[in-house]
């Protein structure tokens, strides 16, 4: 894992998954694997963070684990649980075959088993690595949360108190992304390498909407980049993504449409803009044609 | 840019990776280990060029940042709604809860120390990180099992368990400006009313030409000799305001180290800014992500006529949460709903309202 010698390389790798990273997101996922330290990733929602993770996964040939961040997300969801039914039921089997008397102190031990453990994504990271670990939007956990996340970021260990030390042999790939809607702690940016996510230029976005749409017409695939390009500089309310310009481009292409002329564009205009609003104000400012 | 020497460290361990002998490499390789913020970007580039000579190599400026959040703001819509209802109160207080605090008289002046005295403003409440037993909510799977194995496998009581709550930071800028100056009173009169609610959840400071906390002041039990530490504390008192600079200097020496973060900030100004209207909206937005709401208190905002044109009000505007008036003690009452609104459940909305109301006009009986 991480046998890649340079950038290029590992946008080589990222390519053959069907992610065309830039130099900037090759050279810090590079960076991420040679100095072990958690990448994070912030940017405008639709620039590729998640997908980041997930293509960094395959090109590496691992699992991808994800956790989904939420406003009071705690340890039990996000690490560990027991399996409460399970363990009840040991207990009763116990009784049953002693008779109906149960031995406590005799019982105890035997409940806290590797077989009653649940593993969360974070524990389940650390027993699978070598994997990639997607913390994703992280701006919606608490700051609790974020503190308990930077102890297991730095120490790649957890200890459980009944069951003892689990540590990964192999540290996870750590992939945070950040919608930007709350400031994260320094200690924890300290923590990371971090790397802010353009919407991609022109000639990438057209090379993004051809690789993950086969038989997408070259010019047709020209023109809603450009569209698209042209939507974001407007003040739009939720400005398209690259996964929008992607519906949009395969809408008019369901569509049966060679190019793009405006009435089939504004007929699947809701694919790429997603507020009543904010198609009003491309229709106004003459994207469409 | 705060570059600590583990920065530049790990920027140096970056580039023996990469090597030096690309231009862009070696760029890449700061970018990712000195940045941390889409503001230090721009900053990285020009220092970039400056020692490496010629444009940064990125392709393009990065888009500003945005919010996520698409609720419009309405700031006509809260004045009519939401009235508390008054329940016994004497109709002099009646009156004067709803007068500007700018045209009183000294008699009545008097009258409001007494009611604003009154009043108990429960702080907002967020969920804390730690269980406790609870008669209803989850299971506790954990305390089950530690009854069945003490009672040697009887039939369990299931144990439960929610999550405490604890109060949630509030954060009140006071603007002590010269055209505040009729409310500066009063509106500190809260303020120590709302600290000695809640002392360890709450902070004060004011806004002149300088930033002043003046927390520490209104601590005090008694209102008239903590006002008057606090008058002495501020040295700007009926001054100026550069809104943008003040609230720069919050964020930079309190709001990151944690007195704004996840708080409810209620700023009380009329947003006269002298300063530029840009660096305040800059503030504000990077206050609203630190913060779990902003408020904005104004005394105009209580004038049908009132619109939110002023330089500063309207360059603060897209990243406020809510604008509310603040020139009566009844819209103060108002202002603190939202606070508790903004920042707790919605369930404890109304009963902190009434709180206030009932308990407050009911002790001003007694007085």
């Amino acid at each position: 894992m991480g046998e890649w010698r340079s950038p290029a390389e590992v946008a080589a790798a990222l390519d053959a998954t069907g992610y065309l990273p830039d130099e900037g997101i090759a050279t810090a996922v590079f960076l991420a694997l040679r100095m072990h330290r958690p990448l994070l990733c912030e940017g405008e929602p639709g620039t590729g963070k998640t997908e980041l993770a997930r293509s960094l996964a395959a090109a590496l040939g691992v699992r991808l684990i994800r956790l989904q961040c939420h406003e009071g997300i705690d340890a039990a969801q996000a690490l560990y649980d027991w399996d409460f039914p399970r363990q009840l039921l040991h207990l009763r089997t116990l009784e049953a075959a002693a008779g109906g008397a149960l031995d406590a102190d005799a019982a105890e031990p035997s409940l806290y088993r590797e077989r009653f453990l649940l593993a969360r994504p974070l524990l389940r990271a650390l027993r699978e690595a070598p994997c990639v670990l997607l913390v994703d939007e992280i701006d919606r956990a608490d700051d609790e949360f974020e503190a308990f996340l930077l102890e297991f970021l730095s120490e790649h260990a957890v200890s459980i108190p009944e069951f003892g030390e689990v540590r990964a042999e192999v540290p996870p790939v750590v992939v945070l992304t950040s919608n930007r809607t709350r400031e994260l702690h320094d200690a924890l940016k300290r923590r990371c390498l971090y790397h802010w996510l353009d919407h991609p230029d022109l000639a990438r976005e057209v090379a993004i909407l051809r690789r993950r749409s086969p038989g997408l017409d070259e010019r047709l695939a020209a023109q809603v980049a450009d569209a698209v390009q042209r939507m974001r500089e407007l003040e739009l309310v939720k400005p398209p993504g690259v996964a929008e310009a992607l519906d949009w481009a395969r809408a008019l292409q369901a569509l049966g449409a060679a190019e793009f002329d405006p009435e089939r564009a504004a007929a699947a205009l809701g694919a790429v803009l997603k507020y009543r609003e904010d198609a009003d104000r491309v229709r106004a400012a003459g994207l469409l044609g | 840019m705060a570059c600590g020497p583990d920065r530049v460290r790990a920027f140096l361990a970056a580039t023996a990776h990469t090597g030096v002998a690309e231009r862009s490499a070696v760029y890449w390789a700061g970018r990712v280990t000195l940045c941390s913020d889409p503001a230090d970007l721009a900053r990285y580039d020009a220092a970039f060029a400056a020692w490496f000579g010629g444009a940064a190599p990125r392709p393009r400026a990065p888009a500003a940042p945005r919010r996520a959040r698409i609720a419009p703001l309405e700031p006509g819509e809260r004045q009519e709604s939401g009235e508390a209802e008054p329940v016994r109160a004497a109709a002099a207080d009646e009156v004067l809860r709803h007068r500007d605090l700018a045209d009183l008289g000294e008699a009545e002046r008097e009258h409001l120390r007494r009611l604003l005295a009154a009043v108990r403003p429960d702080p907002p409440d967020r969920p804390a990180a730690r269980w406790r037993r609870a008669r209803r909510g989850p299971l506790d799977a954990r305390a089950t099992l530690r009854a069945v194995l003490r009672s040697g496998g009887e039939p369990p009581r299931l144990e439960r368990r929610r999550r405490g709550r604890r109060a949630r930071r509030v954060v009140l800028l006071v603007d002590v400006s010269g055209s505040m100056e009729p409310y500066a009173d009063a509106l500190l009169r809260f303020a120590h009313v709302v600290v000695r609610r809640a002392p360890a959840s709450t902070e004060v400071f004011t806004l002149g030409t300088r930033l002043t906390r003046v927390t520490a002041q209104l601590r005090g039990r008694d209102a008239e000799r903590a006002l008057r530490a606090a008058a002495a504390a501020v040295p700007d008192f009926s001054g100026g305001t550069r809104l943008g600079e003040v609230l720069r200097a919050f964020l930079d020496r309190w709001g990151r180290r944690g007195a704004a973060r996840g708080a409810v900030v209620v700023v009380f100004s009329d947003g006269w800014e002298r300063g530029d209207p840009a660096l305040l909206g800059e503030q504000l937005r990077h206050l609203r992500r630190l913060a779990r709401a902003v408020i904005w208190a104004n005394p105009h905002a209580g004038h049908g006529e009132y619109a939110p044109v002023q330089s500063g009000i309207a360059a603060a505007l897209p990243h406020l949460d809510a604008l509310v008036p603040g020139h009566s003690l009844g819209s103060l009452q108002r202002v603190w709903a939202e606070v508790v609104r903004l920042g707790g459940n919605a369930t404890a909305v109304r009963g902190a309202e009434m709180a206030m109301t009932r308990r407050g006009a009911a002790e001003v009986g007694r007085a």
